[in-house]
This record gives C-alpha cells, sequence and structure tokens, in this order.
C-alpha cells in the first residue's frame, strides 16, 4: 500500500520530479499549507518577492534566461489577480510559466468567500490552460501536465488553482507517466517536400531577406547555432524581432539590425523591397509590418512557425512550414549541404548586387545621433554601457518605451537568452522583478536592467527582494523626466501637449537605494559616465544608476502611423516633413 | 500618397463573410463552453447560434456546434484555434451551403387561442414535422425541426395566430452518407 500524501506534499512531489530549482511567491491564506511543506523539500529554494506582479516577471525572466519553465506561488484573490499581468505578459510573449495559486476550501467556492476569486475564469484568456482542482486524486496527473503544456509546442503560462482543503486531503502520488521522448517532434508537421520547395525559391532568390524571431530564442541555443549555419551557407541578410535579439550575432555584417516600427534603415528597407522573404519564428506583429497593404509587395514569403494558428493569421505566406525551429533549420541546412555537394552552385554571386543595395541604405547609418558634451544622450549612454559590458557574458531586461527600444537598437546581444524584454504586451514595470528572476537562474553573472525612471517605479518594491537574496542587478535608469514614448508621440502627433506624460516629484533615487539597502550612483554628466558606469560593473551589490539624460530626445529611426517600411523618418530633421495627419492620429 | 494612416493593420479590402458551421469535439469538463465561447468573444469572433451537449458518456465526450460568419481568413483562425485549446479534441467546419451536410434546429411554439387557429397554426408547420406535446381547450406547445431561416419564417406567421412564446435550440450537424467527420 502506497504512502498517502497532502495535497500540499504532493506539489512539491511533483515540483521535485519536474526538476524546480526556485519559486517565486508570496504567501496568503489559501496557500497556508504549501507554504507549511516548504521547509521539507530543500532542493526546491523560494524567492520571496513584494508583490505577486514581481513573482511572475521574475519567472519569466528566470524562463527566459535559462530555458526552464518559472514558477509562481501566490495566494488566492488579490494573490492571483496581482499576477495576471504576468501571465498576460508571458502568454503574448510565449513564455513558460506554472503558476500555482491557492483557493478558498471547495465548500465555499461560489460564496464570495473572504480572498475568493474566480481564479480561473480570470485566468482563462491569459494562459494556454488552466485547472481548478476539485479531487485532490487528480492533483498529480493536473501538475504534471501543466508542466508539460506550458513546455511543449509554443510555450506559454499555465495555472492551477488548488482550494485549500485540497492541500490537506490526501492521496496517492503519481509519477510523471514516462513519455517516449519525442523531443518536439509531435509539433513537427513539415514535409521533404516542403523543405525541397525552400531550397528552390533560395537559389532562385535575387533580393533575399530571413526576418527572425522570439521562436528561434524559445526552441533552444540549438536553434540560433542552426540559424547562424543557415546564414552562413546562404550568405544572405538577416534582420531580426525585439524578442529575437541575440539568436544571430548583433555584431556580425549580415545582421542588418532590428526591424519594425523602431528598427533600421537598411533592414526596413530590405524587407520592403525584397524578393523573398523568410519568416523564422517570427508572427508579423503590428510593430513589425507596419501597414499592411504595402508590406513587402513584391516578395515571396515563407513562414516556419511552430504555432499553425500564426501562419496566414495576419500576411498571407506562400510557402508554411510547420514545425520546431531547431529541426526544421536543421533539415534545410542538410539539404543545401547536400545539393552544394552535388552542384557546388552557391547563388552567392545572384544576390551580390543585392548587398550593394544593402550597404547604400547602411549609410544612412540611422541609429545615428546628435551626441553631446554638456548632457549625457540616452543612445550614448546605451553605447557606452554595451562597450564596458561586452566582453562579459552579460544579461539585460528592459522596462518598456524609450529606453527599451534604445537598449534594443545599440546593445548588441551575441548570444541567445541573453535579452528579457515584454514586447507583446509592453508591461512597463517588467524589467526590474525580470532582472531579479534572471540572476537567480545565473548568479555569477553581470545583470543589468536598462530601465526608465517611469517604469521602474511600477514595481521598485522588488529592489526589496534583490537586498535580502543578495542578488547584484544593476537598475541602469536613463532617467528623462519623461514617460519618454508617450511624450514622443505626444510630440508627432498631438501638437506637443504634453498631457500627464512628465513626471513631477520624482523621487530622489540616491535616497531610495540608501533606503533598500544598496547602492545608489548618479551620472549627469558625460565626462563622468565611463567611470560612473564601471564602479556600478564593480561593485559587488544591488546598484540603481540614476542616468540624468536630455529629457527631449527622441527615438528614430521611425515609422510613422499608417506608412510603409520604406517611409521612414529617419532624424530630426526629418521630421517636418512627414507628420502624421488625420485619422492616423487614432490608430497608433 | 498613402491612403491609410495606421501603423495598425487598417481593414482593407473587406471580403464577404460567409456563414460557417463549426463542429467542435471537447472533454465534458468544468469551464471547456467557457473556454470555447471566450476564445469567440475574446478574438472579436461572431456567434450566431451554439449547440451543446454530451454525445459519450464514457468518454466523456461533449459536442459543440457552433454556427459562425466570417471570411476564409477568420474562419482559418477560428479552426486553428479552437484545436489549440486543450479539452478539444477534434474540429470540422462546413459551409452552410454544403449540400452534404444536414442542419436542423428545433423549435417549440406556445399557441393560445381557439381550437381554429391551433389547427391552422399547425398547417402551416407541416412541412416541419410538427408534434403536438402539450395540448388544453385554448393552447398547445407544437414541436418542429427545421432550418433556422424556416424557423424564422414561422415565427412570423404565427404571431398572428396566437404565438405567445417561442423557444428554440441552436443548429446542430451530420453529414449524409456513412461517412463521418475526421
Amino acid at each position: 500500500m502506497p504512502k498517502l500524501l497532502t495535497g500540499a506534499e504532493i506539489v512539491f512531489k511533483c515540483l521535485e520530479d519536474q526538476r524546480v530549482e526556485h519559486i517565486f511567491g508570496y504567501p496568503g491564506g489559501a496557500v497556508l499549507p504549501i507554504y507549511d511543506e516548504l521547509k521539507n523539500h530543500p532542493s526546491i529554494k523560494h524567492i520571496l518577492v513584494r508583490h505577486e506582479q514581481g513573482a511572475g516577471h521574475a519567472a519569466e525572466g528566470y524562463a527566459r534566461s535559462s530555458g526552464k519553465p518559472g514558477v509562481v506561488l501566490v495566494t488566492s484573490g488579490p494573490g492571483a489577480t496581482n499576477v495576471v499581468t504576468a501571465l498576460t505578459d508571458a502568454y503574448m510573449d510565449s513564455v513558460p510559466l506554472v503558476c500555482i495559486s491557492g483557493q478558498v476550501p471547495t465548500h465555499l467556492i461560489g460564496t464570495d468567500a473572504f480572498q475568493e476569486c474566480d481564479t480561473t475564469g480570470i485566468t482563462r484568456p491569459c494562459t494556454k490552460h488552466n485547472w481548478l482542482v476539485k479531487d485532490i486524486n487528480d492533483l498529480s496527473k493536473i501538475m504534471h501536465e501543466a508542466f508539460k503544456v506550458a513546455t511543449t509546442g509554443r510555450p506559454g503560462p499555465v495555472l492551477i488553482d488548488i482550494p485549500k482543503d485540497i492541500q490537506f486531503a490526501k492521496a496517492k502520488y503519481k509519477k510523471p507517466n514516462k513519455e517516449k521522448k519525442l523531443n518536439g517532434k509531435s509539433h513537427n508537421k513539415f514535409s521533404q517536400d516542403q523543405i525541397d520547395e525552400l531550397v528552390k525559391l533560395l537559389s532562385k532568390a535575387k533580393k533575399p531577406i530571413i526576418y527572425s524571431g522570439g521562436g528561434v530564442i524559445n526552441s533552444g541555443p540549438k536553434a540560433s547555432q542552426a540559424l547562424r549555419e543557415f546564414v552562413e551557407l546562404t550568405g544572405f541578410p538577416i534582420t531580426s524581432t525585439l524578442q529575437g535579439l541575440g539568436a544571430y550575432p548583433g555584431d556580425d555584417n549580415q545582421f542588418l539590425g532590428m526591424l519594425g516600427m523602431h528598427g533600421t534603415y537598411e533592414a526596413n528597407n530590405a524587407m520592403h523591397d525584397c524578393d523573398l522573404l523568410i519568416n523564422i519564428g517570427a508572427r508579423f506583429d503590428d510593430r513589425i509590418t507596419g501597414k499592411i497593404d504595402e508590406f513587402s509587395p513584391n516578395s515571396k514569403k515563407v513562414h516556419i512557425d511552430i504555432d499553425p494558428s500564426s501562419i496566414n493569421k495576419i500576411i498571407k505566406v506562400d510557402l508554411a512550414i510547420v514545425g520546431d525551429v531547431t529541426s526544421v533549420i536543421s533539415k534545410i541546412n542538410k539539404t543545401i549541404s547536400k545539393r552544394k555537394n552535388g552542384h557546388s552552385k552557391s547563388n552567392k554571386s545572384n544576390i551580390a548586387k543585392w548587398w550593394e543595395q544593402i550597404e547604400k541604405w547602411r549609410e544612412k547609418d540611422s541609429l545615428n545621433f546628435v551626441n553631446s558634451d554638456e548632457s549625457i544622450k540616452p543612445q550614448h549612454a546605451v553605447q557606452r554601457l554595451y562597450e564596458l559590458t561586452k566582453n562579459k557574458d552579460t544579461y539585460v531586461t528592459t522596462e518598456v518605451g524609450q529606453h527599451q527600444m534604445w537598449a534594443a537598437q545599440h546593445y548588441k546581444f551575441n548570444k541567445p537568452n541573453r535579452w528579457m524584454t515584454s514586447g507583446g504586451l509592453g508591461t512597463m514595470g517588467y524589467g526590474l522583478p525580470a532582472a531579479v528572476g534572471v540572476q537567480i537562474a545565473h548568479p555569477e553573472k553581470l545583470v543589468i536592467d536598462i530601465a526608465g525612471e517611469a517604469s521602474v517605479l511600477m514595481t521598485m518594491q522588488e529592489m526589496s527582494t534583490a537586498v535580502q537574496y543578495n542578488l547584484p542587478i544593476k537598475i541602469f535608469i536613463l532617467n528623462n523626466q519623461y514617460m519618454g514614448m508617450v511624450r514622443q508621440w505626444q510630440e508627432l502627433l498631438h501638437e506637443k501637449n504634453y498631457s500627464e506624460s512628465y513626471s513631477e516629484a520624482l523621487p530622489d533615487f540616491m535616497k531610495m537605494a540608501e533606503a533598500y539597502g544598496c547602492k545608489g550612483i548618479k551620472a549627469d554628466n558625460p565626462g563622468d559616465l565611463d567611470d560612473k558606469i564601471q564602479e556600478m560593473i564593480d561593485y559587488d551589490g544591488p546598484v540603481i544608476f540614476d542616468c540624468h539624460v536630455d529629457p527631449n530626445e527622441n527615438c528614430f529611426p521611425m515609422i510613422p502611423s499608417g506608412k510603409p517600411h520604406n517611409q521612414m523618418i529617419l532624424g530630426p530633421n526629418d521630421q517636418e516633413e512627414n507628420k502624421i495627419k488625420g485619422k492616423g492620429k487614432a490608430l497608433v | 500618397m498613402p491612403k491609410s494612416k495606421s501603423a495598425y493593420s487598417v481593414p482593407t479590402k473587406k471580403q464577404k463573410p460567409d456563414t460557417y458551421i463549426f463542429v467542435v469535439w471537447v472533454d465534458n469538463e468544468a469551464g471547456v463552453l467557457a473556454r470555447v465561447v471566450g476564445l469567440f468573444s475574446g478574438r472579436g469572433y461572431n456567434i450566431e447560434s451554439l449547440a451543446v451537449a454530451e454525445v459519450d458518456a464514457v468518454k466523456n465526450i461533449s459536442r459543440i456546434t457552433i454556427v459562425t460568419t466570417g471570411t476564409p481568413q477568420v474562419i482559418d483562425q477560428i479552426r486553428l484555434q479552437l484545436i489549440k485549446l486543450v479539452p478539444v479534441h477534434k474540429v470540422a467546419e462546413f459551409k452552410r451551403e454544403d449540400k452534404n451536410v444536414i442542419f436542423k434546429e428545433m423549435a417549440l411554439f406556445k399557441v393560445v387561442g381557439k381550437r381554429n387557429k391551433i389547427e391552422k397554426c399547425l398547417n402551416a408547420c407541416k412541412k416541419f414535422n410538427p408534434v403536438i406535446l402539450d395540448e388544453t381547450k385554448s393552447s398547445a406547445v407544437i414541436q418542429i425541426t427545421a432550418l433556422r431561416r424556416e424557423i424564422d419564417v414561422m415565427n412570423k406567421k404565427l404571431k398572428p395566430l396566437g404565438l405567445i412564446s417561442t423557444s428554440r435550440t441552436g443548429a446542430v450537424a451530420m453529414t449524409r452518407g456513412a461517412k463521418i467527420f475526421n
């Protein structure tokens, strides 16, 4: 007769069998039995956050930087509702999270009990799946299934709602089903014919471009390796979405930089003029496509994605290949190599002219900005940060806004999983807790949150978490006293009516650092910047770096609303000609 | 001259939406209908009618029939999004004009009035297998099975003959011949 375990014990048994090492959480009445059980499981470390949203983002940072699912533990009612933003964020950016929430005892469900809410109802649209455990005998099966759903196919968040009486009830524990190792193959629905067709398109292309996305990162480090081989084999130019940065080395010559609304001139023009567009693990997001009717009008389009519902959702494609990026690209590489042995015919000469054109676009140097000796330009700050940290294996998170775009433009990533940012949902306040999660997963590495002063105040309380666990995260705040991106749009669209986008009464970040028990550094002079950044890097402990930057700087280049890829605003001088008028305002 | 003025995709040449019937096989568990319906409302798809009931008590399978309208692209998305839901096993969809599929709805009419009016009602319903489920001196409950638009017509037609209450199901569907959906 196998031993009967309580629900709380079963939860930890499952976590152990799923090889979970860290959980991010916050206790409360409805999860106390689980918290009580924590002490008996030394292999699992609990990180106490200061707000459940922070737990969710920390778990996202942990998952994105390590490739393992992030685990969150929260109580019922407000605990669960506070984590909703993070779940939605993870859902939009395909981050595997397993969230365990407490619930009021089963007999009280539906009675408006204390700290009761319809957690599965609230989280249904922002999770891949969720479960309310009503029978203790289902608990182990549901827990294991939850991990499977979160991590297979297109990853995403799941939630398990466990009523308090279930946590006390007893049942037999069931180990996870030993399944045949599928290595993601069950999601591969492509055939050699499709690969052959793609290879044929590759050999015919005169103006090709590869557009890679977060799917490459999610598919694991092997996918980035395969992608690099593919780019080398073909000699094609490659651009990346915000989420895909790092899959291909940012400082390589074949890399055109990020594309989209704040992408480079060369990347966006190449997207517009190409005759073959190969989308690898990206989803034609509206920040990427610009105006749909004029999106890459003359190209054959290929889409490689693990999620069939991403295909033809926004842009109709000519060839769809459904599968895991690693498997698809490896197969393509093999096929190309085989052919080459036969014919030794490469089409690199075919695309020489295309590269000439791209070099011409490059000459525009679209990320250029007017530097200053008097005030720190935010772009300059990011560039210096990059130069001083590029030789370390640095992990960067961001908040959302201008600083995020400047980080994406000026910080060059060479490895996958080093860049954590909220792309789909655009959650201000993501970066600081995400940095906490990244540092937990990589205790020895340098972790920097490139932040804006408005965003970082949304989840500032997690500094307390960083101090508690000795996490030496560096919060690098580009402080321009504005909600910069809001101000930029108001400048471009609303006749400089800066309605509520100026933050009056900002806190003194130096004193704030002191209050939290970490180090504060302030820079407002370009001359001191390098020394101050070095001081931040050298300090062994969490740092809040208050970098006062030019408050009027805008983020360029930019595709203004309603324009296609080939009509970008390049710099401050270009603006007057490209004013956005009329209906476009309502639609940005 | 750019015609559209937005970075968001502006609705362009709109294709004409058609009516489709989705048949979805799901695990009969708590919340499954909410997942399916929530997907439709959350993504802005339309539901014209909905019918759901358990069809296999051993395997715990329910069958949901949804009538919806959309362009071919939207219909594709609905299918692909439905199949992603964990408790969904199978999804099939048919155009309403599809001759190989039978669609039926059932309606209950309560008619109050004199005998001759009720007789007239029954007569009007003759084409749609009318069954009298309840009868008093001054009232009757008539059941018919028909297509949606036929029931719409009857609903109008019976009003002057004493129809005071209508209750109707959503459409259910079944293929003709020996084949079943895969």
